[in-house]
């Protein structure tokens, strides 16, 4: 489909003549890393218009989650951001106590807290050394993913996997983290400084990196606001906006980090916010290891937390529990609560309206790519196709949370 | 507490009778508005100099228990004093029509077609309103009641005991 504009002048000459080229960029394309389709209408290396065609993986979560009992509900969250499936899980377990009104132990919530900000380095390093390979920077890729598997080992030392994690439980975590898991945890906060700087000398004040990234796809901060951007992709557009400040959940008040903030709202500001939001989140990990507090790892739930397994074969009540639970028959209040997280890559929420049942009457995730992702068309109005790419990587779009 | 009081003061003075609700679920000031005010509402809340809810956090549709009603859920947001609220609009599923929000925000689009998508919510003004996450063919809304997720013919299966 090409549109020819024939533009004629009063003898009917030809004076120009603009043919459109269509190209169908995705939906399986090796440069949009995820299930995208995007219809460009090309005028040579320009894009004129670019329409997003989505919902190629749509697993139709919110319609699994009205006949699953809460604590199965926990692997669809890990299925949306995989790249940080622990935030979710988290974010899934706080709204489940928010409506059951359980207060969690301090212990429990800085454990929380580490594992998410890990998540959230390994979701950054993710993201911004794609945005080195789309910029052709091959080799900053290659050595700051060994720094995400040493992230993956840690999720695999606790909770048994390392993408969908499904780490935790309704309440807390099932047990003390290992002996194992905190030497991992050591060495990873002592050797990973070194390998963010490598990264960091590789991209940051690169020549070639800044010309290929400085004013590439930027968005304006109202714009920003009216498309209901959050996360990293706000702040990169000068809003200090970060639900772990603003509505702080799960004792991040108890913590000293700044919000690194851009200005412009192009890619290297995107970039730059991740850059140094891994160094906050590492002060955070450190902060939390120092200030660690005594106290049980699970809130005084009875109804959702398992019973430990020698009081299921002797006792009774405990054997009761423990069929209920796994059965998913235990009773929650009536009501709907919004909660929401500091996501990978925004707010992350949760509309959840409980009518009693096992399962949730109606569950909506606030998925934020799901959000931004449609300035997209507008924000690659105009520039070259290779910028286009880079935007989009740029904006940490992940197709399992786009599709849902 | 603060926050309802504030809010609900000022929508009843300037809409009297078309709040039909305000209350306090959880940490969250709720209100139900009236299906054919709630554009002005929303408009109202938007551009008042106190208020400012500049930011739609997330608007998602909903179906009422006896299957009669659909309705939509509005988060709005004011990001410099953090002031959150929720409204929401029921109106009858046969006649599912209500203003679109876009023009005020613009983000609002895509929330839009994917309640169109899954509630068949037809938002009267939308610029593209078609389906978005499910196929163009699918002549079903998929997410109200009437669609179980499973097979209810099924005998195999007892659920007398278990599940709804």
């Amino acid at each position: 489909m090409s549109k020819i504009e024939t533009v004629y002048s009063i003898n009917q000459e030809v004076i120009e003549e603009k043919e459109y080229s269509t190209l169908n960029l995705g939906p399986t394309h090796p440069a949009t890393h995820g299930i995208f389709q995007n219809v460009l209408k090309m005028d040579g290396e320009i894009i004129h218009e670019a329409t997003p065609t989505i919902g190629y993986i749509h697993r139709a979560f919110e319609k699994l989650a009205e006949r699953r009992p809460y604590a199965q509900i926990t692997p669809i969250t890990d299925r949306m951001n995989y790249c940080s499936s622990p935030i979710n899980n988290m974010g899934w377990y706080m709204t489940v106590e928010k409506l059951l009104g359980a207060k969690i132990p301090k212990r429990a919530e800085y454990h929380r807290v580490i594992i998410m900000e890990l998540a959230r380095i390994s979701d950054h390093i993710i993201c911004n050394s794609v945005i080195g390979v789309d910029t052709g920077a091959m080799t900053g890729f290659l050595y700051i993913f060994q720094w995400r598997e040493k992230i993956y080992e840690i999720f695999e030392e606790i909770c048994g996997a390392r993408l969908t994690t499904n780490i935790g439980r309704i309440g807390g975590f099932d047990k003390e983290f290992n002996k194992k898991t905190w030497d991992l945890i050591d060495t990873f906060l002592k050797e990973f400084p070194a390998g963010l700087k490598e990264f960091s000398n590789l991209l940051e004040r690169n020549k070639i990196f800044m010309d290929r990234t400085v004013n590439c796809g930027p968005i304006t901060a109202e714009k920003a606001f009216g498309y209901g951007f959050t996360g990293p992709n706000l702040r990169a557009a000068g809003i200090d906006y970060d639900v772990r400040v603003m509505n702080p959940y799960s004792s991040y008040e108890d913590f000293t980090f700044t919000i690194p903030v851009g200005t412009q709202g192009d890619t290297y500001d995107r970039f730059m916010v991740r850059q140094h939001e891994m160094w906050q989140s590492l002060s955070i990990i450190e902060q939390a290891i120092k200030k660690m507090p005594e106290g049980a790892m699970h809130a005084d739930l009875p109804d959702f937390f398992l019973p430990p397994k020698e009081a299921v074969y002797n006792n009774m009540e405990a054997l009761i529990y423990h069929f209920k639970i796994v059965m998913g028959e235990t009773d929650v209040p009536v009501g709907e609560v919004y909660h929401c997280v500091e996501g990978g890559n925004g707010e992350l929420g949760f509309y959840l309206i409980s009518d009693g049942g096992r399962t949730p009457y109606r569950l909506h995730f606030r998925r934020p790519c799901f959000i931004y992702y449609q300035a997209y068309s507008e924000m690659v109005k105009g520039i070259m196709l290779s910028d286009a790419i880079l935007t989009m990587s740029s904006m940490n779009v992940i197709a399992g949370e786009l599709d849902s | 507490m603060e926050l309802l009081e504030i809010v609900s003061a000022k929508l009843n003075e300037r809409f009297p009778g078309e709040i039909e609700s305000a209350a306090l679920l959880y940490d969250y000031p709720v209100f139900t508005v009236k299906k054919d005010s709630m554009h002005d509402v929303l408009k109202f809340l938007k551009e008042d100099e106190e208020l400012n809810f500049h930011f739609l956090t997330t608007l998602c549709g909903v179906q009422t228990a006896d299957e009669k009603q659909l309705g939509v859920v509005y988060h709005l947001h004011n990001m410099p004093k953090n002031y959150r609220i929720r409204l929401k609009t029921f109106f009858d599923i046969n006649k599912p029509e209500i203003p679109t929000v876009t023009d005020l925000y613009p983000t609002a689009n895509w929330m839009e077609r994917e309640t169109y998508d899954f509630f068949g919510v037809r938002f009267k003004g939308h610029p593209n309103l078609k389906r978005i996450l499910n196929v163009d063919e699918m002549d079903i809304f998929p997410m109200r009641k009437e669609y179980p997720l499973e097979d209810q013919a099924r005998t195999d299966k007892k659920d007398d005991m278990f599940g709804r």
